[in-house]
């Protein structure tokens, strides 16, 4: 357990609580085969990509996702193509420079596959993947957390729309794509690396958001034991 | 926090509202306008009931507006629901020339009202030409379809187009439902009102009286229709799923629907299915007034199992009142009903009368696997499809609008 006493850092700012909302768009583009599904990937906006890696978790979803994307459960589904909806599965974001370099990866994945295969998947007229983009507006909620100690108790307080916002949408702001409390735990050099690299290793992609911030708030309650510091 | 916010808190969740707060802040005291077809019956109109209020507690300044219609409009405004659905519907230039003439008179009417307004939403084609009425509007104008537009039949649709195109955006129930407009398309999925008479939580007692009532068996499984008498709702596909189920398994069916006023086809169709079942004792058609909100609520409630059989849907509310109910639903592998139903989660997605029929006898036999859905449902709509969700979307879309086509509205100062 981490001592339960700590001091504002002169390196760091107070955490400033965000919220955020988001809604999704039509993007005109979808897909019936393969082929299509490729060249939708080449055209749709980077917003597109974005929401179908993370966006989709501010939409209705069941909170055992078979696949991490959407794009890998649409392959599985209603292609049948199970190799390579786990191909699609393992991209992580995070590991990758830009939403650009994503895109690229998922279509060179495509590609292989086709040329692999010597017929072109195809589903039903009404099973089509749809490409959607979303908007996303960003809110202050004017709350901050002064101190790390101060976690455990403010997560569980915070709406989806926050938790979304610092543990999923940060991924693509910070510097070591992770979320947005282990980036303000580096204020204090050294003394939360332990924290840091838990809240690292909480996968966030196959958890409802309500999942995860019940999973965040458990590694800090161990962490701060019980939450109460 | 309000008193009507603060029901909604208890329900949802005061997160959840909180957000609310936080996304309605920018939008404080904008003037905005809903309007459609009708105060009573139909999902719109029940939506709307309670999304105005909400929107009002929470600092903006709404009105709901209805228009009023002649026989011969509500007959061309019928044409165009089943022509968007994709049947072919012929439509005459006396009705088109009815639509037009209604929506004239009508916007007239509410110009000043519109014409002032920060935001208007036009709900389904009926008002749709309300926008080109009102030529000195200053705020933005949103079309809400309600309706399957996934193959709308395209004579009808390349009409209504000419007056949905102008619009500063539409909103469409899911995304294979949007259409090619010159215009940003959201996509926002409706809503039910947990706090409603059709969904509030009612006593055991409550309950149980819909057997007497309706003359219905404690002691049989009981499965039931909720929805308009609607070729697309497939009611007869109902009663022939019973009938085969009947054969393996004891039960009652209950077919219960209302109507509504902007629904001249219904009559005919009831017809049908009265015949339908005229030899099954153990076949309920009740034709509801549009207030029997908590008579619904009780069926659905008394229920083991909630089917949906569509043919088309646009959501299916019906769909989402059953699962907050925590009962599982057989539904129609189409529409909204794909992104309610995750088959053998919290029901079954079935094509047929047949599939409806096996995936009866299934639950009635493995209770332990309708029980599981039940709360799986529950949970699905918890998250999802509450009215404080859809209200959410509402407000970042008004943002959005406001914003342009940003992927980021960053309202940190």
């Amino acid at each position: 357990m981490a001592e339960q006493v700590d001091d504002k850092s002169p390196l760091t700012q107070p955490f400033n609580i965000r919220d955020c909302a988001l809604v999704s768009m039509a993007t005109g583009y979808k897909a019936q085969n393969l082929r299509e599904f490729k060249e939708g990937l080449l055209r749709v906006p980077e917003g597109s990509i974005y929401h179908h890696f993370w966006g989709r978790f501010l939409e209705p979803q069941f909170d055992e996702p078979e696949y991490s994307n959407d794009f890998a459960a649409w392959v599985y589904h209603r292609l049948n193509e199970k190799a390579l909806a786990e191909k699609l599965s393992v991209i992580d974001p995070a590991d990758y420079e830009d939403i650009e370099s994503v895109r690229q990866e998922l279509v060179e994945r495509v590609e292989d596959r086709l040329y692999e295969n010597e017929f072109v998947p195809w589903t039903r007229a009404d099973e089509q993947f749809y490409f959607v983009r979303s908007q996303i507006v960003v809110l202050d909620t004017g709350r901050y957390l002064e101190i790390p100690s101060d976690l455990p108790s403010r997560v569980p307080e915070m709406t989806i729309g926050s938790i979304f916002y610092h543990f999923i949408d940060a991924r693509k702001r910070t510097e070591d794509r992770s979320d947005d409390f282990s980036a303000w735990l580096t204020g204090w050099g050294d003394k939360y690396n332990d924290l840091r690299l838990k809240l690292m290793a909480v996968d966030p992609f196959f958890s409802s958001l309500k999942e995860l911030r019940f999973m965040v708030t458990r590694v800090l309650e161990e962490y701060f034991g019980g939450g109460n510091s | 926090m309000n008193e009507l916010l603060d029901r909604y808190a208890e329900v949802a969740g005061r997160d959840v509202v909180n957000h609310l707060y936080q996304l309605a802040a920018p939008l404080k005291g904008m003037k905005v306008v809903h309007v459609n077809s009708t105060k009573e019956g139909g999902g719109v109109a029940e939506i709307l009931r309670k999304l105005v209020p909400m929107m009002e507690a929470l600092g903006l300044d709404v009105k709901w507006e209805v228009l009023e219609g002649s026989p011969d409009f509500y007959q061309c405004t019928k044409g165009f629901h089943n022509a968007i659905q994709g049947f072919p519907v012929e439509l005459s230039e006396a009705m088109l020339e009815a639509y037009e003439t209604v929506n004239a008179e009508n916007a007239e009417r509410l110009r000043p009202v519109l014409e002032e307004a920060d935001f208007v939403f036009i709900h389904d084609p009926q008002p749709a030409p309300f926008l080109n009425f009102c030529p000195n509007r200053r705020g933005k104008w949103v079309w809400r379809c309600h309706i399957d537009c996934s193959r709308p039949y395209r004579p009808v649709w390349k009409y209504l187009k000419n007056w949905i195109q102008d619009y500063d955006a539409s909103i469409f129930s899911l995304a294979q439902f949007a259409q090619l407009l010159p215009h940003p398309q959201y996509l926002i999925a409706p809503s039910i009102d947990p706090l409603s008479e059709k969904n509030i939580d009612l006593p055991e007692d409550e309950i149980s009286e819909v057997f007497d009532q309706f003359g219905l068996k404690p002691d049989l499984p009981l499965i039931l229709q909720v929805s308009r008498f609607d070729r697309f709702k497939d009611p007869l596909g109902v009663i022939e799923a019973y009938k085969q189920a009947r054969k393996m398994v004891p039960l009652q069916l209950v077919l219960a629907g209302g109507g509504a006023t902007d629904d001249p086809e219904g009559e005919k169709v009831l017809d049908e299915v009265r015949k339908a079942a005229e030899d099954n004792e153990d076949v309920h058609v009740l034709l509801l007034p549009p207030d029997a909100h908590r008579t619904i609520n009780a069926l659905q409630r008394a229920s083991d199992i909630v089917l949906q059989k569509s043919i088309k849907e646009g959501f299916g509310l019906t769909v989402t009142e059953a699962m907050w109910k925590g009962k599982p639903v057989i539904g129609g592998d189409t529409g909204g009903i794909r992104l309610q139903v995750v088959d053998h989660f919290t029901g079954f997605r079935v094509r047929s009368p047949e599939g409806a029929a096996l995936r009866i006898r299934y639950l009635l036999h493995r209770t332990d696997r309708l029980e599981e859905m039940g709360i799986r449902a529950r949970r699905l709509v918890l998250e999802n499809f509450l009215l404080t969700r859809h209200l959410r979307e509402y407000l970042a879309l008004m943002i959005g609008v406001l914003h342009g086509l940003e992927d980021r509205i960053d309202m940190v100062q």
